[in-house]
Parts: C-alpha cells; sequence; structure tokens
C-alpha cells in the first residue's frame, strides 16, 4: 500500500468525476420561487442586503444600527409592508457576494448601491426595480498631484474595489486613452479609500457619490478632488430575484411614491395635515382615495407610515447625502421638473 | 554529599544577584555582547512602545466603541442576555477548578453534565424564541457579531466537528476499503487547502447545491464551513490518540468476548479520546484564530468590527489602535487558553512521554 | 467448521457484511451527491471552463506581465505565480528566523531566550490576519510618500510604493562570465567530496572546511578581471520625475507593499511556529549527548552543529513540513491585504465571470497540488535523513 501515491490519484479521479457529472446537460427547468411578498408577510420582516461600510449610504453607526441612504429604503420597505420601519432584518454584504445572496433567496432585496447593466439584468436572475440614485464612476486625486484629467495620469496608481463593474470601467477608460497605469484591487471600499488615502495609490476610482462619501470623511477634505470626469452611467437602485414581479412591483412603486411625495409637498412633517388634503394626487398617494395598496398587495395607507417614519426622497436624501450629511450636490438626482432625472411614474 | 567540617561561603560572583548575572547574562564574551545587545534593543523597543501606548495612542475609538467590539450589534437593551451567559461560563469554570483543586480527581459527572447542559442553554438564551416572546424576543445568529460571534463561531464550530472529526477518524482507519479512501480522501482534502477556501464554498456554493426550500443564513454557513474545517483536523487528532492505544488494549479486549463495535465504544475511544484532549485545546486555540478570516466573507467578528470602526469618521484613520487592541484581546484568550491547557495536560498526565 | 458457518445467517456473516456497509456508504455518498447537483441544475446554472479563453478585461498588476486583453486563463496563472513567489521565499525565510529564534529561546542567557519567548508568545496567540492588518495598514501604508521616501544604507528605497533594492544586472559580457562561476561550483563540490571521504577514512578532516570557499572565490574573481567589461552591474534604484511631473522609480528590484506585507508577516508569524518545532526538537535529544560531548572537548557550536542538529532534524522535519503547508495555505490571507495571490484573483476572477462552481474547482486543486507537491519533497528529504540516521 503506497497511500501517498495513491491519494493524489483518488483525489484527481474524484475531481475528473466531478467535472464530467457537472458537465451532463441540465435536464430540469430552473423551479420558479413561490411569492416572495407571502413569505415576508409570514416572516413579519424584511431582509435587505445592504453595504456596512459605505458612510451616507450603509454604514454602522457607533449605536451598532445600519444607517444610510440605501439603508432608509430598506425601513420605507418595512414601514410599508408593516407600518413600522424597525422590521428589517440587515445582512452587510460585500460586492462580491451581494448577487450570490440575492440569486439564492437569502435577501428579499438588495440595496447596496449596485449598477443597472444588461448582462446582470439577464445573466444573474435579477430584477432592478427602480433607479434610486444616478451616479457614474469619477476619479479622486490629490489636489497637488497636478492631474486634471485621465490623460495626465500616466504611471499612476490607482485604488479600487474589486468584484464591481468599476474596474472594468477603469480598465476600459485608460486602455482607450492608451494610458499605462496600476491598478490595485482591495476587497472593500473602506480598504481602498484607506489605502488611498494614506498615499498608497494616486487616485481612487469608485462612482461619484461614494467618492463624494469618501472624500467629506477624510481628515483634510479640500486635499482631494474628484475629476470633472465620467467614466460611466451608473444607475443605481434596489433590486430583487428575478421572476417575481409581485414584490418587485411593492419596492418600485415605494421608491416611486417617496419621489411623488417630493413633488407633491408630501413629508414626515405634514402628512397628517395632508391626509385632508384635496389634492387628488396626494389622495391617492397616501391611500384616502383608491385602492393603490390593495392592487400592490399591501395596505392602502402604505405611504403614510413609509413618510411618517422615513421620509420622503428629499428628507432622505437630505438627512444623508446633503449638507449635513456627506454633501453630495443633488445634480442629475433632483426632480424632473428641476432640471434632474428624477421621474416617478403616474401614481394612479 | 558529605558534611564537611568548615562551611566555606561561596564566592560572590557565584550565588546571588551576582552569581545570577553572571551564569545567565555574562558567562562568555559573547553572551556579553549578546546582553548589550539586547538591553538596547529591549531599551529602545520599550520606549517606542510604552510613549505610544501611554502618549500618542487615542484610545477613545476604543472606549467609545467597547460594546460594539465586544457584541457588535447584539441589541442593547438584551445585552443582559450575553452577560448571563458569560456568567453561566465563568460559574462553571469556577467550579471545576474548585473541585479540581480540592480532590486532586476528574471531574465530577454532575459537572460533565452542567458543562454539556449549558451549551444548548446558552444558545437559547442567546437566539432567543420568536419575535413576540416578551422574555426572549428572537436575536437572529445573523446580527451576532463582536467578539461574541467569534467566540460563537470558535465554540460551536469545534464541538460540531468532535463528533464528525471521530466518525472520520474511525473510517480512516477502517478495514473497509471504500469507506476508508473516501474518509481519507475529504480529511487530505480538506487539510490540504486553505480554510478561506473552505468558507468560500460554504458561503457561495452551499446555497446552490441545497435544496431551495433549505435557507441558511451568513452565520450558519460560515459555522458549516467551520465545522466541515475542523472536522478533518479533530480526526487526524483522533487518529493519532486511536495509534497510541496499545494492540494489547485490543486483543485483551476480544479475548473477554467483546465484537468490534463494543471494543470501539468501551475501551479504545474513552483512552483514545481522553489522549488527545490537549491536542483538541490547541487546535481549538488556532480554530478561535481562524474564525478571523469570515470577515472575508462578510461576517462582522471581533476583526471585523474593528475593521468597520477604523471607518468611523471621527476615529478615520487610527488603525494601529484599533488593530492593537483586536490583537491585545485575542492574545489575552489565546494565553490563557494555551496555559490552561498546559496545566491541564500535567494534570491529566498525557503528553508525557 | 462447516456446521459453525451454517449456523451464522448471512446477514451476521462478517463478509457480506463489509461489502453491503461499503455499498451502503458509497451509495449514500453519491445519493447525497446527485441530490447535490440536481439541485444545482434546477437553478439553470450551467458548468463549463469555456470562460477561461475569454478576455479579462480587467487589469492585474503584480508579478508576470498582464494586459486587460489577456484571457482568464492568463489571469489564473497570474495568482498561482504569485502565490509561489510568495510562498517559496517564505519558506525559506521562515525557516531562517525560526531556526535562530529555535535556538536563541533556548540559549543560555537570559535575557536573549526572554525575548526569543516574547516573539514567540505574542505571534503564536494572535490571529495572522490580524497581525496582517496591523502590519499593512497601520505599518508599511503609513510610510512616507515616494517625494520623501527613506533611503537606507546600501541605496535601499523605502515608501509606501514598496522598497526597492540594489539588484546586480548582467551585461553582454555576462555570456563569457558564467562558464566560470560553473566551473568555481564544480570545483567546489569536487573539494566538499574529497574532504567527506577523508573524514570517512581517517574520522579526521584532511583540511579546514574554509579551503572550500577558496575555488568559489578565486576562479569567479579571477574570470571577472580577465574579461574587458564587468559581467554584471550593479543596478541602482533611484527616483526620475516623469513628464506630468509623476515620480517614478527606476532600476533596481521592486516590491510593492502588499508582496512585502504579506510575505513579512508569513516569515514572522511562520517563523515563531517552527522556533517551537526547533526548540522541541533539540529538546528532544537526550542531555547525555550534550554532556557526553561537552566532556569530549568539543566547542557549544560545535555539539549544536555536529551532534545535536543532525539528530534534532529528525523530530523537526515532519512537523516542519506541516508548518511549510501552513504558510502556503497562509498566503490565501494576501486578499485582506490587496496582494493578488491565486485567491484574490480567483475571486475577481469569480466575480466577473459568475463562474462560482469552476473557479472554486481551479482553487481547490491549485492548492491541492501545491500542497502535494511540498509533502512529496519533504517526505524525500525526510526519507533520506531518517536512513542516514539509523
Amino acid at each position: 500500500m503506497k497511500p501517498r501515491a495513491l491519494l493524489p490519484l483518488t483525489v484527481l479521479t474524484i475531481f475528473a468525476l466531478l467535472i464530467v457529472a457537472a458537465c451532463a446537460p441540465a435536464a430540469e427547468e430552473a423551479a420558479a420561487p413561490g411569492g416572495r411578498l407571502q413569505l415576508i408577510k409570514d416572516r413579519g420582516k424584511v431582509i435587505c442586503g445592504c453595504n456596512a461600510e459605505l458612510i451616507g449610504f450603509g454604514y454602522i453607526n457607533p449605536d451598532g444600527e445600519f444607517e444610510g441612504f440605501d439603508v432608509d429604503f430598506c425601513k420605507a420597505l418595512a414601514a410599508a409592508l408593516f407600518g413600522d420601519a424597525t422590521k428589517v432584518e440587515y445582512r452587510p454584504l460585500t460586492a462580491a457576494e451581494r448577487l450570490p445572496a440575492l440569486q439564492t433567496g437569502e435577501i428579499d432585496v438588495l440595496i447596496r448601491n449596485t449598477t443597472w447593466t444588461l448582462t446582470r439584468d439577464t445573466a444573474n436572475e435579477l430584477d432592478w426595480a427602480a433607479v434610486s440614485f444616478y451616479d457614474g464612476q469619477g476619479m479622486m486625486v490629490r489636489t497637488d498631484s497636478g492631474y486634471k484629467t485621465l490623460d495626465d495620469m500616466e504611471g499612476a496608481t490607482v485604488c479600487c474595489t474589486t468584484g464591481t463593474t468599476t474596474e472594468m470601467n477603469l480598465a476600459d477608460a485608460f486602455r482607450m486613452r492608451g494610458v499605462e497605469y496600476t491598478p490595485l484591487l482591495f476587497e472593500s471600499t473602506q480598504d481602498t479609500n484607506t489605502a488611498y488615502e494614506e498615499g498608497r495609490c494616486d487616485g481612487e476610482t469608485s462612482d461619484k457619490s461614494q467618492l463624494a462619501a469618501l472624500r467629506s470623511a477624510m481628515a483634510n477634505p479640500e486635499d482631494h478632488i474628484i475629476l470633472d470626469v465620467t467614466m460611466s452611467k451608473e444607475p443605481l437602485g434596489p433590486l430583487t430575484a428575478h421572476g417575481d414581479n409581485q414584490w418587485n412591483d411593492v419596492v418600485r412603486w415605494v421608491v416611486w411614491g417617496m419621489m411623488e411625495a417630493e413633488e407633491s409637498g408630501v413629508n414626515s412633517q405634514n402628512v397628517d395635515a395632508m391626509l385632508s388634503s384635496d389634492n387628488p394626487t396626494i389622495k391617492r398617494l397616501l391611500g384616502v382615495e383608491g385602492e393603490m395598496g390593495t392592487s400592490l398587495g399591501i395596505s392602502d395607507d402604505f405611504m403614510v407610515y413609509v413618510l411618517k417614519q422615513v421620509g420622503n426622497y428629499q428628507e432622505v436624501y437630505m438627512r444623508h447625502l446633503g449638507p449635513e450629511g456627506i454633501d453630495i450636490p443633488r445634480g442629475p438626482n433632483e426632480l424632473w421638473n428641476n432640471g434632474g432625472l428624477l421621474y416617478p411614474m403616474a401614481w394612479r | 554529599m558529605a558534611v564537611q567540617p568548615k562551611i566555606l561561603k561561596p564566592p560572590p560572583t557565584e550565588v546571588g544577584l551576582l552569581g545570577w548575572l553572571k551564569k545567565n547574562l555574562f558567562s562568555t564574551w559573547y553572551n556579553v555582547l549578546l546582553t548589550i545587545f539586547s538591553v538596547i534593543f529591549i531599551y529602545f523597543v520599550s520606549r517606542a512602545i510604552i510613549t505610544w501606548v501611554v502618549r500618542d495612542a487615542r484610545w477613545e475609538v476604543v472606549t467609545t466603541n467597547f460594546r460594539v467590539f465586544m457584541i457588535g450589534r447584539y441589541p442593547r437593551e438584551q445585552a443582559w442576555r450575553v452577560l448571563v451567559s458569560l456568567g453561566i461560563i465563568v460559574f462553571l469554570a469556577f467550579l471545576t477548578w474548585v473541585s479540581r483543586r480540592s480532590k486532586g480527581n476528574p471531574i465530577p459527572r454532575w459537572l460533565v453534565i452542567g458543562w454539556l447542559l449549558s451549551f444548548p442553554l446558552i444558545g437559547i438564551l442567546l437566539r432567543g424564541f420568536s419575535e413576540e416572546s416578551s422574555f426572549l424576543p428572537l436575536v437572529s445568529e445573523d446580527i451576532w457579531s463582536g467578539l461574541l460571534l467569534t467566540l460563537v463561531l470558535a465554540i460551536v464550530g469545534i464541538v460540531a466537528s468532535f463528533p464528525l472529526g471521530v466518525l472520520l477518524a474511525l473510517g480512516r482507519r477502517s478495514k473497509l476499503p471504500a469507506i476508508k479512501v473516501l474518509c481519507t480522501v475529504y480529511i487530505e482534502t480538506i487539510r490540504g487547502v486553505p480554510l478561506i477556501s473552505v468558507l468560500f464554498m460554504s458561503q457561495l456554493m452551499l446555497p446552490l447545491f441545497l435544496p431551495p426550500e433549505i435557507r441558511l443564513g451568513t452565520v450558519m454557513r460560515a459555522l458549516t464551513g467551520i465545522t466541515l474545517f475542523s472536522a478533518a483536523y479533530t480526526a487526524e487528532n483522533v487518529r493519532g490518540g486511536l495509534a497510541a492505544i496499545p494492540i494489547g488494549q485490543y486483543e485483551a479486549a476480544r479475548a473477554v468476548g467483546l465484537n468490534e463495535a463494543l471494543v470501539m465504544g468501551l475501551i479504545v475511544l474513552p483512552q483514545a479520546l481522553r489522549a488527545v484532549i490537549p491536542t483538541i485545546v490547541g487546535q481549538f486555540i488556532s480554530l478561535f484564530k481562524d474564525t478571523t478570516l469570515v470577515i472575508i466573507v462578510g461576517l462582522l467578528d471581533l476583526l471585523g468590527i474593528a475593521k468597520s470602526v477604523t471607518g468611523q469618521k471621527e476615529f478615520i484613520g487610527l488603525h494601529k489602535e484599533v488593530y492593537a487592541f483586536a490583537a491585545v484581546i485575542f492574545f489575552i484568550c489565546c494565553f490563557t487558553m494555551s496555559y490552561a491547557s498546559r496545566r491541564l495536560e500535567q494534570t491529566l498526565g498525557v503528553g508525557e512521554r | 467448521m462447516a456446521e459453525r458457518r451454517r449456523a451464522v445467517p448471512f446477514w451476521r456473516d462478517e463478509r457480506v457484511l463489509k461489502v453491503l456497509t461499503q455499498i451502503g456508504f458509497v451509495v449514500l455518498v453519491l445519493v447525497v451527491g446527485s441530490g447535490m447537483l440536481s439541485n444545482y441544475r434546477k437553478r439553470g446554472l450551467t458548468f463549463s471552463f469555456g470562460f477561461l479563453d475569454e478576455e479579462a478585461s480587467f487589469h492585474l498588476a503584480e508579478g508576470i506581465p498582464f494586459s486587460p486583453t489577456d484571457s482568464y486563463a492568463r489571469a489564473f496563472l497570474v495568482g498561482v505565480v504569485n502565490t509561489a513567489r510568495v510562498a517559496s521565499l517564505g519558506i525559506i525565510l521562515a525557516t531562517l528566523v525560526g531556526l535562530v529564534t529555535g535556538i536563541a529561546r533556548l540559549s543560555d542567557n537570559w535575557l536573549v531566550s526572554r525575548i526569543a519567548s516574547v516573539y514567540i508568545e505574542i505571534i503564536r496567540n494572535t490571529p495572522l490576519l490580524v497581525q496582517l492588518f496591523f502590519l499593512y495598514f497601520a505599518v508599511i501604508i503609513q510610510l512616507p510618500s515616494l517625494r520623501e521616501a527613506l533611503v537606507l544604507p546600501g541605496n535601499i528605497l523605502l515608501s509606501n510604493r514598496g522598497f526597492v533594492l540594489p539588484w546586480p544586472r548582467p551585461t553582454v559580457s555576462f555570456g563569457l562570465w558564467w562558464p566560470f562561476l560553473v566551473v568555481a561550483v564544480i570545483g567546489a563540490t569536487l573539494m566538499l567530496i574529497l574532504r567527506r571521504r577523508g573524514v570517512q577514512r581517517t574520522g579526521r578532516p584532511s583540511f579546514n572546511l574554509l579551503w572550500v570557499g577558496v575555488p568559489l572565490i578565486v576562479i569567479p574573481v579571477l574570470g571577472w578581471l580577465l574579461i574587458p567589461r564587468s559581467p554584471l552591474l550593479l543596478d541602482l534604484p533611484e527616483i526620475v520625475t516623469m513628464s506630468g511631473g509623476v515620480l517614478k522609480v527606476e532600476g533596481g528590484t521592486k516590491f510593492s507593499p502588499e508582496y512585502t506585507a504579506l510575505l513579512f508577516g508569513l516569515v514572522v508569524y511562520t517563523g515563531a511556529f517552527i522556533a517551537e518545532v526547533v526548540r522541541a526538537g533539540i529538546l528532544a535529544v537526550p542531555r547525555g549527548q550534550t554532556e557526553a560531548a561537552r566532556a569530549q572537548g568539543f566547542t557549544n557550536g560545535q555539539i549544536l552543529r555536529l551532534i545535536i542538529m543532525p539528530q534534532a532534524l529528525r523530530v523537526i522535519i515532519p512537523p516542519l513540513i506541516s508548518q511549510y503547508l501552513n504558510l502556503t495555505k497562509n498566503s490565501s490571507l494576501a486578499i485582506g491585504i490587496a496582494f493578488l495571490d491565486l485567491y484574490a484573483v480567483s475571486t475577481t476572477m469569480l466575480n466577473q465571470s459568475g463562474r462560482v462552481v469552476e473557479v472554486f474547482l481551479m482553487i481547490m486543486a491549485s492548492y491541492l497540488t501545491m500542497s502535494l507537491t511540498i509533502s512529496l519533497i519533504m517526505n524525500i528529504v525526510n526519507r533520506r535523513i531518517q536512513i542516514v540516521e539509523r
């Protein structure tokens, strides 16, 4: 008996068998997932995949609570479903884990600054519900570096988070310009930013909103500038598993509802007063008139809870991303009638 | 030794402080050199460390976040449950210590039962029943974090891997080729790859292979990975213990008329397991350290919390303080455990050749 | 005998039972396995390694050259090479650190042995990942920038962009010089063999070991003088300013901060474990051996080299193998500090291609191959040592 010789052989054989077995054609069709909405209602809380380390969007505050722009949409969903914004279970996910987590049904909804792309939409069995934030990939550099455009960055080291579209866009952008660069790939946004701030990299690339968030949290924000270059369009929004339209509808109409509330001037302060408003749109929005909620499979006054406990889009934005938060100009994330891109679908 | 009529005083350079110094520090010329270098080295290192710890370090990042480090996102109003669990363990440990000290004989049976019962009890206490329960509302294991999570992962990992490990060890020693080969392949495959790849498998691949009805949370999946990983190492340790049992024990037991299962269960395994306790403690210590890898699959154990704390706006860039604190916690835990295991080794009388 | 056999029903016949148990076990494994596979297929996932030929379109900058137009297979190769780079150098350095510390731990100098044991205890009782994070985030990337780089004696550049060592670079005349090197090595080997023969025959070396060094030094120096241009030039690193005002290091050989952190962390960590292995090995040699050797007039150095180490090695090698394996496996922690090892590259590949199972199998197969290779080499070494000793 020569176990030393037998062992590698056996291991390799088993691998070979596994590979052969897995290569055999798939016989069965994908099983249709059951009604996620009902599942969530029975469970009594929403499981929300989010970021745990992105200031402004999703992070853990010193009290150990999740907080941020994305997190508020999780809360809004819980408020809409249960009338209680605290009925959320947060799953902090890394960029690498987030899509599999949704695919495997571990989470109900993913609200973690995830870009809506064709490949992801089709290949990964996911459905985006709405765009909650219009973003674009940018580049942050030190003010004293003298960089003005990407073309100046010959030979620079660029920090970037792996597992995102960012590293592909970065490679494309530099290749297109014929500029040599050195990427440094980190597992988490926080590490990427640390490395940049400590001077390990000449530039940091990410979505501009993230860069703004990170910049605002730096010791000396004025030492860093975000270049006026947009490497890609990055529409971010919540997404659900493919094929469950009812649940997806709830998610998108809650997001649109919050935009609609801003458009109609309803917020957490005046929502009670607005219940007696004569404006038909507000009446429908707050469930005073019509059966909007019922047709979604939830209560008609769901937006009242959302607005009371979380607020409208503007309040959420200002709370986390406005001057009192990390201070990102609203830019494209203004309402359509204000020069922005936010255009909630018709509430009727 | 013969009694000397007149007792001479030993020369002052051979006893006392001087003698010690001469013997231990200045015995030869190169020892003198080494001592001088060492003193200079110690002076500079300790001066640097002390000035940093006392003067430069901003420890408020640790004091402000202390609760987060310990129990992470465990609800503040439920924190008493963690304290009670800790109390149970300390109490049992104290009883064990007392009973060992006074009698010097093995741990009494009621105490063993107490320890065994404490695991499910603490599990229930920490996790609670359901959302509505007013007494112990559910605190899902997926929001456990900080040192609590580190401990849970290591303890549950080692306990759960134990039966699996024993089975694998027996399987590897089995005379039945199919069982032997499969167990050997499992053990050697797992031992040949890094823990992180096993965690990766349990985190990303396991859900793909399980029926859609079964959904495991992140922590449960990490635990599955840790258990599967640890079982392979337990198996090898147990196998070592089995190999140490003299063949005479088997033969005697067979001669008395026990069948193979009984020989294993009554004669060999109890002796073998007793012999491997210190090794298992060692394995536990390294598993305890290895649980830090769960940070890479997104769990917030002590190190994960430490890392998220370095991202807090008011404490940006305080890496040294935070990681040093995490290291100290790990050091205290591991050092105490390895000290205790050395004591255990002495009292059990195993590990002596 | 025949009657007794008939008395045993077949379901209690040991031979039948053995076969049945095994069949049952295999069937169980197959059923569980195929169940898992069908669950996998139910999710509509396919299995194919075709993606390996596709363009990676991400960029990797560590180790062998890579560009975004290269294939996934090439990206994986980058990872494998990087892991091998860090593991091989790590094993050598960790052995040295471990050997020195292990001996220092047993030194009769109290201070030296204290320092060694404090180092060993601190390192062994904290997780490697914590050490790596500390080393990388709190030390290495806090080094000054390239502009204010530290220049150590010997022109070693130290900055948060890595550290750069002067490195000899072969010139055109190197082709004339290397035969001298070969001759020198052959000459020295011959002398060693001669000396060993002498020891075996007479029990006493015919000449001092230092004489072996003579051909090793004299012949290359002679060659250097004979050849018109010097065959090697010391390439000193220097910081140059590029067109856009960007600084860049030219010359020397460069180690990225990530590589340095990982290598250093692995060496310090594994070194502490190896020190304990060495200590245990030395302690396993009976005290009488040392005393007898001392009675015979051996010096301390001779005792360690000639009496203790050869015997201790027999005890040291097996646990040393597992330390080497641990080091290799632990190199996967590179992902925490952005070093592009096998595992880190694989995660990137996985994220961009979505091929979870395929990439996972590749990871497992690579690590198993590496582990088996190291075990194989070390087992051969082990066998040789054991035979020589007995």
